[in-house]
C-alpha cells in the first residue's frame, strides 16, 4: 500500500499510510476504536475504494484488476454474516462455487474435520453459537485456500479456550500453506502470539511498526498491552524515557 | 481435529458458476421453506379469486367485457407477472442485505453484472412458482384457459419479465443506496405505473395529456397487444416491437445504474454498513 488514505468528508478514517506485507508473514494492524484498521482491511478487499494512493497485491493493482486477485485472497469477520437460513454446508458449497473449488464436497468434508464443525454441517447457520460462527467463517475464508487471509478481529466475543483453538489452528495453517495473514486485533496476547510484525495505528495514520518484540523494547515496557496504552494515550517514547526515575 | 488438510482445487471459475452459485443461494432457502413457496402462489392466486368474481359480475353487466371472455383476468395474471418479476429481483438483494451477506459476496470473485444475471434468473424461477397456480385455477373456476393465448403469451411473458427486471434493478440500486428504509418501495414503486399501464382498460381510457407517459412504459404495449389478440384475434407486431425496445433501454439503463451503484457504495463504504 502507497499513500493510502480515505476521506468521509472531513474525516480521514486512513490517512496517507504506507506499509508492506511480507509473504508468509502474520501482520497485525493494531489500535484503538475509529485507529483504521476495519477501512484498511475493507480496501485491501476492495469493499472500499480509497480516495488517493495504491494498493498492490501479488503485484496486481487491486483497484484497477481486484478481479485477478479476489480468487486467491479471502477473510473473516465477526462482524459479517453468512446467510442465517441456509445450513453451514449450503453456504459453504455456494461459497465454493463462487470461489471454483473443484470438488466442493471434498473440500468441505476436509475442513470440516479440520475445523470440527462436522456434527452441525447440516443445521442452520443461524442456529449456531458464536464460536461456532466463528468456525464456519473461518472454513468459509479458506474454501480457496487463499494465498492472503485478511481477518478483522478474528477471536471477538470468544471464550479464551475457542479463542486460543483459533490462534492455533491459524498458525498451524499459515506453517502449512505459507500463507500470508493480516489480521486486525485489539487483542494483545493474540498479536504477541501470532503475529511476526505490528503496524500501530492511531487516528487513520500508521504512528508506529516492528516485531512484537522490538516495540516492546521500544517503549521500554513490559509487554504490547503497555505500549498500546502509550500510543493510545498520547505518551511517546522519549517521555517516557524522561518519566523513567 | 486433524492437523493437515488436502489443499484446495481451484478451477479457473467460470461466469456461469459464480451465477450459478447465487441462484442455488436463493433455492436453498425456497427448498426448506414451504410457506415462502405458498406466499409466492398466495397473492396471484388471491387476485386471481377476486378479479374472477369481478370478471363474473361484468359478464352480465357489460357489453365490452363479454365480448372477450377473460380479458380481466388473462390482464391480472399478465399484470402479476410484472409485480412478480420485479419482487424476484429485488428480494433476492434484500436477502443478501437481510443476511448482511454483501460484504462476502462482493470480497468472492462475483462480478456486479453475474449477480445482477443470477437475481434475474431467480425473478424468471420466482415468477413462474408464482404465476402458475393462479393460472390453472382460471380454467376450472372461471372457464378461461390463459394459455389459449398461444404464443404472443411468451412474447408477453418475456415483456413484462424483463421489464420487472428494470424496476427490480432500479429498487434494488435505491435501496443499496437508502438503506432498507427504502425496502417498501419493492412492493409500493410498481404501483406507479399501474394506472398508466392501461391493465384493465385500454389506454385511450387515460386523458390525452397522460397517454404520452403510456407511450413510455412498455407494460402499457403488453396490455394493448393482449386486448389486440383478445378482441381481435390477431397478435400486435408493432406493439410487441415497441415494447422489446424500450425494454432493451431500460434494461441497460437500470442494469448500468445497478453496477454504478454498487461502484458508489464501494466509495462511500455502504457495503460494509448493510444489515437488520
Amino acid at each position: 500500500m502507497r499513500g493510502l488514505s480515505k476521506r468521509f468528508g472531513p474525516v480521514a478514517a486512513v490517512d496517507a499510510i504506507d506499509f508492506d506485507v511480507p509473504e508468509g508473514s502474520t501482520t497485525a494492524l493494531l489500535g484503538g476504536n475509529g485507529a483504521g484498521k476495519t477501512t484498511t482491511i475493507a480496501i485491501l478487499l476492495g469493499l472500499l475504494l480509497p480516495t488517493a494512493g495504491e494498493v498492490r497485491l501479488f503485484g496486481t493493482d487491486m483497484l484497477r484488476q481486484r478481479y485477478r486477485v479476489l480468487p486467491r485472497i479471502n477473510f473473516s469477520s465477526p462482524y459479517v454474516d453468512l446467510p442465517r437460513r441456509l445450513t453451514v454446508r449450503e453456504n459453504l458449497v455456494v461459497y465454493g462455487h463462487l470461489y471454483g473449488i473443484a470438488d466442493i464436497g471434498a473440500r468441505i468434508a476436509a475442513l470440516a474435520g479440520d475445523l470440527d464443525i462436522e456434527q452441525f454441517l447440516d443445521r442452520p447457520n443461524g442456529s449456531l453459537s458464536a464460536g461456532q460462527k466463528t468456525r464456519v467463517a473461518l472454513a468459509k475464508s479458506l474454501l480457496n485456500e487463499p494465498e492472503l487471509l485478511l481477518l478483522d478481529e478474528p477471536t471477538a466475543s470468544l471464550d479464551p479456550d475457542t479463542a486460543d483453538w483459533i490462534r492455533s489452528y491459524l498458525e498451524r495453517f499459515r506453517e502449512r500453506t505459507g500463507a500470508t495473514i493480516l489480521l486486525a486485533s485489539h487483542n494483545m496476547g493474540e498479536v504477541e502470539r501470532m503475529c511476526d510484525r505490528v503496524l500501530m495505528m492511531k487516528t487513520g495514520r500508521i504512528v508506529d511498526r516492528g516485531s512484537p518484540a522490538e516495540l516492546v523494547a521500544r517503549y521500554g515496557r513490559a509487554n504490547l498491552e503497555e505500549v498500546f496504552l502509550d500510543i493510545a494515550r498520547g505518551r511517546r517514547q522519549s517521555d517516557e524515557r524522561a518519566d523513567a526515575p | 481435529m486433524r492437523d493437515t488438510v488436502a489443499p484446495a482445487r481451484r478451477e479457473a471459475g467460470s461466469s456461469m458458476r459464480r451465477i450459478y452459485a447465487v441462484i442455488l443461494r436463493h433455492l436453498f432457502v425456497m427448498r426448506r421453506s414451504l410457506p415462502r413457496v405458498l406466499e409466492l402462489a398466495y397473492w396471484p392466486t388471491m387476485q386471481m379469486l377476486l378479479w374472477g368474481f369481478i370478471t363474473m359480475f361484468f359478464l352480465r353487466h357489460s357489453s365490452w367485457v363479454a365480448e372477450a371472455a377473460g380479458v380481466l383476468i388473462s390482464a391480472v395474471l399478465l399484470w402479476d407477472i410484472l409485480f412478480r418479476s420485479n419482487l424476484g429481483v429485488s428480494l433476492s438483494f434484500m436477502e443478501e442485505m437481510w443476511a448482511r451477506n454483501l460484504a462476502p459476496l462482493f470480497v468472492s470473485p462475483l462480478r456486479p453484472h453475474e449477480l445482477a444475471l443470477a437475481m434475474m434468473i431467480m425473478s424468471l424461477i420466482r415468477t413462474v412458482i408464482s404465476v402458475t397456480p393462479a393460472a390453472l385455477l382460471s380454467l376450472p373456476l372461471y372457464d378461461v384457459w390463459v394459455f389459449s393465448l398461444g404464443l404472443p403469451l411468451v412474447a408477453f411473458f418475456f415483456s413484462l419479465l424483463m421489464f420487472g427486471w428494470s424496476i427490480g434493478l432500479f429498487v434494488s440500486s435505491l435501496v443499496l443506496r437508502f438503506g432498507l428504509g427504502a425496502e417498501s418501495l419493492a412492493w409500493v414503486a410498481i404501483f406507479a405505473i399501474q394506472p398508466f399501464s392501461g391493465v384493465y382498460y385500454p389506454v385511450a381510457t387515460l386523458p390525452d395529456w397522460l397517454e404520452w407517459v403510456s407511450g413510455l412504459l412498455p407494460s402499457s404495449y403488453v396490455f394493448e397487444g393482449m386486448r389486440a389478440v383478445l378482441f381481435d384475434g390477431r397478435f400486435r407486431v408493432d406493439l410487441f416491437l415497441a415494447s422489446l425496445a424500450l425494454n432493451l433501454v431500460y434494461l441497460a439503463l437500470t442494469a448500468g445504474w445497478f453496477v454504478y451503484s454498487i461502484h458508489v457504495a464501494r466509495r462511500r463504504g455502504l457495503l460494509l454498513q448493510q444489515g437488520e
